[in-house]
């Protein structure tokens, strides 16, 4: 009981419950039927218990993909998050340059999914691309069709170069919200350049960090149209992460059991690390307070 | 620490300033001496900030020189100048702990640490904190965390002067009493040159040994608090000094006689006919309320502030306060009121005249 | 007409912030809320507001009980420390929101506009925007919007804290005058004693979620029911001694001794805090009552006309306000008198012991 209460407010909420319950609620309930039920076609459901689970869990493919979507995730983290964090504290603070910086971030931003990926595809080749025949052209040997190397640099650099801009602009708004004074204290107190990003600005970007490293993550682990399009999870199984091999395995092969199966287990995944995640971080700031 | 020569010093923002109106700071010579508690006193907007920040270095003047004792340092960075600063606000290192804060400035200039542990408990035990040296800064109250950056000022023995830019804006009445003296006394014990910024009368006359009070870009007086209170050279510094400011009233000055609209005025001294609009000015501490002495006065509100109490009244047309002590009684018969001759000052266009006694 | 609360209180999170108060604010007078810094005085207004709901009890306004009701259909206006203005619109625009809001003739806003601006003297700003006017004169703005919407209560939440020190007496001196014309009922939280006498009317001194007094502002000074409101307000801070009463002598810190005739007859034998204000120490003996304190001075300041001492006696930590310039040696002895009369006499559960002191 901490407001005035007024119950009318609930009906407007109303139409978005409705909203959520067709669009999300009852999907995920269909895909939670199909993950425990084996079907035939016909709308004919034989129970399954946890079979499908099991079967997963012991997927050779599976293993293979979740470790390949571990390592992606955990590369683009170490790429992003430090280079963003480079790129804001080196942006300028102000004036015309400080607009147009912000403009040119958020352009990559802007591109549609499949357009990176599309973009991306042709900048690699090596007949037409521009960096495929650089490179080419350079001596070195470089095919992202053929090398699984090269193949996941590409993917790699794709990634960053499409959002390293959220998390440079997430930092570049944490670091406008620190006054003037404090840079001022350092100077006087003679902090070193090191000094002044550890102990003034970290503490005052961790908050949007904290967002930032969040979304990426959830982002990273869940992609699907830029590998998709650039390599289409090629060569081999080299670049097929987790949501590639899912729609392979419900479109592709119509494996819909072990699919739904394989989906409830990818958003439990998901929804477990960040939660571990974001209570690891707030309490790790709860503790500093103390 | 040092002395602090302003040297034909000026600052405009506008980058090539025309007339004197495009000066933010009008031009000025002071020397200020070492180990001195100054206060840079008054409105905002009077370019008491500009001047603080042309000797932190944060803005290089238009002109003139600033000199740290004999260095010149008019162009020299914040970092090369030596100084420590308390802002407005409590700057302090949220993740640090209390002694990691006061120790900051000393172990970035690589000092010994035997040293440093010596002198962090030294400044501790100053601002009253040892007992919570060990905590971190973050969620400490206001109060604490502007005594860190006090502290954190005053931890280094060899800075040229510490700055002080309005510290106590966010301190409750209580605790301004507690951290005032402190300064006081942590100027005493180390003789740091300190410059003090503020808006507030009560801080700067109580800080200061010398105070420099500010109107519209010029220094317009600056002196002990005794003598801006009893002397101000300027209308100005009688307002903006002592509360209620000093009354003034318009007055044709005839040798020893003020003659106002309401009667004539006795003078403590003869003077020469001012030029320009002339007006006497007197202190609401040297007013009295009497029965038939003095100018016929309307009482328009008595204010009761506990230790004394204030009388506004109406002097034909002009609003003057009276400041009656405790315990003296108020009554409807006090029609009149008496100006202290020895404490009347003469103005003309605004500046002090003086008399011959 | 009135607003009354009736043993209003507010927990949050499993703590007190406030403690249950009662209180009548009657139709058309000025109350100051007088305390430190999170001693309660914004919970309160903004239960007033209704911007809170209390945990337990009930606000009365008019003899209808509003307990629930929400801000909007309240007849309450607010004005906060910062100064808060529409900045995209005018003077003029920002003073008439609240009546636009209203649906009002936009005969009857411009006439209503004109006069509070006249009021609070915004006239020639009516086509300014907010930003290009000084702080006073936003802050002059913003009570013109809260008062023009000629609301029943109107909340200041330390208003003039933000201004410079010479347009705070500015405005201070202005509000009763304001107020007075309006008729509503004006509360105005402050943390600074000498503020709440300025503005007279009455006076409630808050310390950490309590009201702990109520009353006409220079009685709450004069006879502080306990010594924390007597703490609260007081600045420079009350000061306090230990004393002893025993048998017909009272025995004050380090051995200063009087009869305890007078009002002090009465008391019983026991342990006492005797408080005393700055102002009523002095540097020589006033009558033949004064009693006299061995001190050491700590430090001295100088206001000009006045000079505050800051003395120890013994481990007791005083500020006195002594009349003229005194120059005096920081860490000598001085001699520092005080009338008996200007004694509060404390009991040990902070309660006044004796009749009201001259103060």
């Amino acid at each position: 009981m901490d407001k005035t209460q007024n119950n009318r407010a609930w009906f407007l909420v109303l139409p978005v419950l409705v909203l959520v319950a067709f669009s999300a609620v009852i999907p995920l309930m269909t895909v939670v039927n199909y993950a425990f039920n084996d079907t035939f076609g016909q709308n004919q459901f034989f129970w399954n218990g946890l079979g499908w689970f099991e079967d997963m869990l012991q997927s050779e493919r599976m293993h293979g993909a979740f470790g390949r979507q571990v390592l992606f995730s955990a590369i683009i983290l170490a790429i992003e998050v430090p280079l963003g964090i480079y790129i804001a504290l080196n942006m300028p603070k102000s004036g015309f340059w400080s607009s147009f910086c912000l403009v040119l971030m958020a352009l990559p931003l802007l591109i549609p999914f499949n357009v990176v990926g599309t973009i991306w595809q042709i900048f690699g080749r090596v007949d037409i691309g521009l960096l495929g025949h650089s490179l080419a052209a350079l001596g070195i040997d470089y095919n992202y069709t053929n090398d699984p190397l090269d193949a996941w640099l590409t993917i790699i650099a794709m990634d960053v170069w499409h959002w390293t801009s959220l998390v440079a602009l997430l930092c570049y708004a944490g670091l406008q919200s620190i006054p003037q004074a404090y840079y001022q204290a350092a100077r006087i107190d003679q902090a070193s350049r090191w000094s002044i990003f550890r102990y003034i600005e970290l503490p005052k970007m961790a908050g949007v960090l904290l967002i930032a490293v969040l979304l990426r993550f959830m982002d990273s682990f869940m992609i699907y149209t830029e590998p998709f399009v650039l390599t289409g999870g090629g060569p081999g199984n080299s670049t097929t992460f987790l949501s590639i091999d899912l729609v392979k395995m419900a479109v592709g092969q119509f494996d819909l059991g072990p699919a739904a199966a394989f989906s409830l287990m990818y958003f439990l995944v998901i929804l477990l690390v960040s939660w571990v995640f974001y209570t690891v971080m707030t309490t790790l700031d709860k503790q500093e307070g103390k | 620490m040092a002395r602090i020569t302003l040297s034909n010093l000026a600052h405009s923002y506008v980058p090539q300033p025309k007339s004197e109106a495009d000066y933010a700071l009008k031009q000025m010579d002071h020397v200020w001496d070492d180990g001195g508690a100054y206060a840079l006193l008054g409105a905002s907007g009077c370019g008491k900030t500009t001047l603080l920040n042309i000797i932190s270095g944060l803005v290089h003047p238009s002109q003139g020189r600033v000199l740290f004792g004999d260095a010149d340092v008019t162009h020299a960075p914040t970092a090369a100048r030596n100084i420590a600063q308390v802002f407005q606000f409590p700057v302090v290192y949220d993740t640090m702990t209390v002694r990691e804060n006061l120790a900051f400035p000393l172990r970035n200039r690589g000092m010994d640490p035997a040293y440093i542990a010596a002198r962090v408990s030294q400044i501790a035990a100053m601002i009253g904190m040892e007992a919570t040296l060990d905590r971190k800064a973050r969620g400490l109250t206001a109060d604490a965390k502007q005594k860190i950056s006090l502290g954190r000022g005053m931890v280094r023995q060899d800075v040229n002067a510490i700055l002080f830019d309005e510290p106590l804006t966010v301190i409750d009445p209580h605790m301004k009493w507690e951290l005032r003296t402190q300064l006081k006394l942590l100027h005493r014990e180390f003789g740091h040159t300190m410059i003090y910024v503020t808006h507030d009368q009560t801080e700067a006359l109580t800080f200061a040994d010398k105070v420099v009070v500010l109107h519209e870009g010029r220094v317009v007086q600056m002196g002990t608090p005794q003598y801006l209170f009893d002397t101000p050279e300027h209308t100005f510094v009688g307002y903006f000094i002592g509360s209620p400011g000093m009354n003034l009233l318009d007055a044709d000055i005839q040798g020893t006689v003020a003659q106002t609209a309401a009667g004539p005025v006795p003078l403590g001294a003869a003077y020469a006919p001012p030029q320009g609009r002339t007006q006497i000015g007197i202190r609401p501490e040297y007013v009295t309320m009497s029965a038939s002495e003095g100018l016929p006065a309307r009482v328009l509100r008595i204010e009761d502030v506990g230790r004394h109490r204030i009388i506004r009244a109406d002097v034909a047309g002009t609003h003057i306060s009276v400041i009656v002590p405790e315990g003296q009684p108020v009554g409807a018969q006090l029609t009149h009121v008496r100006f202290d001759p020895a404490h009347i000052n003469v103005y003309a266009n605004d500046w002090r005249v003086k008399g011959t006694r | 007409m009135a607003l009354e609360l009736q043993a209003v209180s507010r927990m949050d999170k499993g703590q007190v912030i406030l403690h249950p108060t009662t209180l009548r604010l009657e139709q058309g007078t000025m109350n100051v809320l007088l305390g430190p810094t999170s001693a309660g005085k914004t919970s309160l207004m903004r239960l007033m507001a209704g911007l809170d709901a209390p945990t337990a009890g009930r606000l009365i306004w008019n003899g209808q009980d509003v307990t629930g009701m929400r801000v909007q259909d309240r007849r309450v206006a607010m004005v906060y420390q910062q100064f808060i203005n529409y900045p995209g619109m005018t003077v003029y625009d920002n003073i008439a929101s609240p009546l636009r809001l209203m649906h009002k003739s936009t005969a009857e806003i411009d006439r209503a506009v004109r006069a509070t601006a006249e009021m609070l003297k915004l006239t020639p700003l009516l086509m300014r925007k907010p930003l290009e006017l000084s702080g006073g004169q936003q802050q002059r703005c913003a009570l013109a919007r809260a008062l023009v919407k000629e609301a029943g209560l109107v909340l200041l939440d330390e208003p003039l804290a933000n201004l410079d020190y010479k347009l705070r007496e500015e405005l201070r001196a202005e509000i009763p005058r304001i107020f007075a014309q309006s008729g509503a009922i004006f509360v105005y939280a402050t943390t600074e004693p000498e503020e709440a006498l300025l503005l007279g009317g009455n006076t409630a001194t808050l310390w950490e979620g309590r009201v702990t007094q109520f009353g006409a502002t220079p009685d709450v000074y004069r006879n502080p029911g306990d010594a924390v409101t007597a703490r609260v307000f007081s600045d420079p801070p009350m000061n306090f001694v230990a004393c002893v009463k025993e048998r017909d002598r009272l025995t004050l810190g380090q051995g200063v001794s009087l009869p305890a005739t007078g009002r002090f007859a009465a008391l019983r034998d026991g342990r006492y805090q005797a408080g005393f204000r700055a102002n009523h120490l002095h540097l020589h003996q006033k009558n033949g009552d004064s009693l006299a304190f061995a001190c050491t001075l700590g430090a001295s300041e100088i206001t000009g006309s006045e000079t505050f001492l800051h003395l120890h006696h013994g481990a007791d930590r005083w500020t006195g306000l002594v009349h003229g310039v005194q120059d005096l040696p920081i860490g000598g002895q001085v001699s520092i008198w005080l009338d008996p009369a200007h004694i509060y006499m404390f009991a040990p559960d902070g309660r006044l012991a004796t009749p009201k002191a001259e103060a």
